[in-house]
């Protein structure tokens, strides 16, 4: 081919920049997410009773039993932070579900084959992942004042704490996108979605501090991002408290996880249409 | 005019299998053409290269003059879409599924709604644009798709099996609106379909293939006239790819296959 001197027909409006594309197409897929929870938020609801139920027994009883360490906070201020980390986590971590479904249905298709790069396509559905969960957020706030846990609710922490929320979850949400193009198959991801979700939640200072963990627990603790999660919300939630890490480190673990893991997704997913 | 699409022995191996063996072929500009053969023959394998779902083995293939290895988002922007499952989202509605589109195709925030509209009123979907998609009827959703596909004017239009799953007064729908769109717009179109009917009422000309390989080209009534005196498209089927009913070398007559064309056939039905 020498010369193209056939008529460019589609090329008769101009295209914005690639940076800016690729921001303008990101989020046109997280607007998309949105609209579908808007259209139909029942899931959302469900998965709201979780996080209830942990505050409400499990922290509970544990509060009377004194068992645990927790320096200068009571027990239940220590595990809020905790359990919207959880929250957060247990519903990301089934994201990747609905791609694999978007994939049996072949909607998966028609995103690939339009122009979009894929990891804009990637990122928007992260972005999406992260901002569902500030529902949760709302939840566990909600209950968390009636149970008189000591929040902080200046607005400078509120919005750390969504900043932190959002990220997490969109770490967390691509790491079940990258599960699920390897795994292709609705089955086999349920089952490797539950064996992934305890050892994170475990290893993590979610409900327990990582002092009190085996050396070997400790280990993985600290290469586990949802303590650096669960460690940033603490220092931001909760009146008294101090991290365990600087919230710089917190903030730079949660960001360069999720850069790392849409980086593997945008290659990996475009195999799930071949 | 250079080619629409122009394949130069064009080949995909899924390991020990070819799904498609050096398939060389040109299509015209403002051209309907079909790709025609059993299951397993290498329709789908073959649109999937050209749309850049699925890189060759081997070969080369242009679209809308541009390389589908070395080019393929110039590709993206050239072509439409509609694949042979579902492709607009159920859980949106229909004018929100055609606004995704415009904007992931960049067209120009003041043309989106106008274009929109005129999509909606093309294909009969006025009335239900602000439905959920998963109320539809198959025909609607069909329709929807390819309205869809073609609210950038692509210069070539893929369409996987189009018609499957829809009953007859449906099908006579879409082909009225194929038809209107390449009239209208001069688009180039290629369509697999499994109905011989079909093909010789839209296609210009189609192609047999069988295992892989192009084994026929030509209009409808040379296809079947060479399949002898009186003979139709059906004919030319079962001459052209031997096709009765074998036990063997139908790659698309695996379980999970037969499930998802079963599955979506019944939502479109």
């Amino acid at each position: 081919m020498t010369s193209l001197e056939r008529v460019v027909r589609p090329a008769a409006w101009a295209e914005p920049p690639a940076p800016l594309r690729f921001v303008l197409d990101a989020w046109t897929i997280t607007e998309g997410e949105l609209r579908k929870l808007r259209h139909d938020p029942t899931e959302l609801l469900t998965r709201a009773v979780q996080p209830l139920l942990w505050l409400l027994v499990f922290g509970q009883v544990m509060a009377q039993t004194r068992a645990i360490p927790t320096g200068n906070l009571g027990y239940i201020d220590f595990l809020a932070p905790g359990i919207l980390a959880q929250s957060a986590l247990f519903s990301a971590i089934f994201f990747g579900i609905a791609v694999i479904w978007e994939r049996d249905l072949g909607v998966l298709h028609k995103y690939l084959v339009s122009p979009a790069s894929r990891s804009a396509l990637v990122t928007g559905k992260a972005l999406a992942g992260g901002l569902r969960s500030l529902v949760q957020a709302a939840m566990v706030y909600a209950l968390a004042l009636v149970m008189g846990v000591h929040l902080q609710l200046d607005p400078l922490s509120l919005v750390g704490v969504c900043l932190v929320v959002v990220l997490g979850s969109a770490a967390f949400a691509t790491f079940s996108l990258v599960i699920a193009c390897l795994v292709r198959t609705r089955e086999r991801f349920m089952g490797i979605g539950q064996i992934l979700t305890m050892p994170l939640f475990f290893a993590s200072s979610a409900i327990y501090p990582i002092a009190i963990m085996p050396g070997w627990l400790q280990v993985i603790a600290h290469v586990n991002p949802l303590t650096y999660q669960v460690d940033a919300l603490r220092g931001l939630m909760i009146q008294g408290s101090t991290e365990s890490f600087p919230l710089a480190l917190d903030f730079g673990v949660l960001a360069f996880t999720t850069v790392v893991l849409i980086a593997i997704a945008a290659r990996l997913y475009p195999r799930l249409a071949q | 005019m250079p080619p629409a699409i122009s394949t130069h022995e064009l080949t995909r191996r899924f390991d020990e299998l070819i799904a498609v063996d050096a398939l060389s072929l040109d299509v015209q500009p403002g051209e309907v053409f079909g790709l025609l053969g059993p299951n397993g023959a290498g329709k789908t394998t073959t649109i999937k290269m050209l749309i850049t779902l699925l890189p060759p083995s081997g070969g080369e293939a242009t679209v809308a003059g541009h390389d589908i290895r070395r080019e393929p988002r110039l590709v993206r922007r050239s072509i439409g879409y509609v694949p042979q499952l579902l492709s607009s989202d159920g859980a949106l509605t229909a004018r929100e599924n055609l606004m995704t589109s415009a904007r992931l195709y960049h067209l120009p925030g003041s043309e989106r709604r106008a274009r929109i509209d005129e999509a909606l009123e093309f294909m009969g979907l006025e009335t239900s644009a602000d439905r959920l998609v998963r109320t539809f009827s198959g025909g609607m959703i069909r329709r929807l798709e390819i309205a869809q596909a073609m609210l950038h004017r692509p210069e070539v239009l893929f369409l996987d099996e189009p018609t499957v799953g829809l009953d007859p007064t449906a099908r006579k729908a879409v082909w009225e609106h194929i038809r209107g769109l390449r009239q209208a717009e001069g688009t180039t179109i290629l369509l697999t379909t499994h109905y011989m009917d079909e093909a010789a009422e839209l296609c210009g000309r189609v192609g047999f293939m069988h295992l892989g390989k192009l084994v026929a080209l030509g209009t409808p009534a040379e296809l079947a006239a060479e399949a002898g005196p009186g003979k139709d498209l059906d004919d030319a089927f079962t001459y052209f790819t031997g096709s009765g009913l074998s036990e063997t070398g139908e790659q698309g007559g695996q379980y999970r296959d037969v499930a998802r064309t079963r599955r979506t056939a019944r939502r479109l039905g």
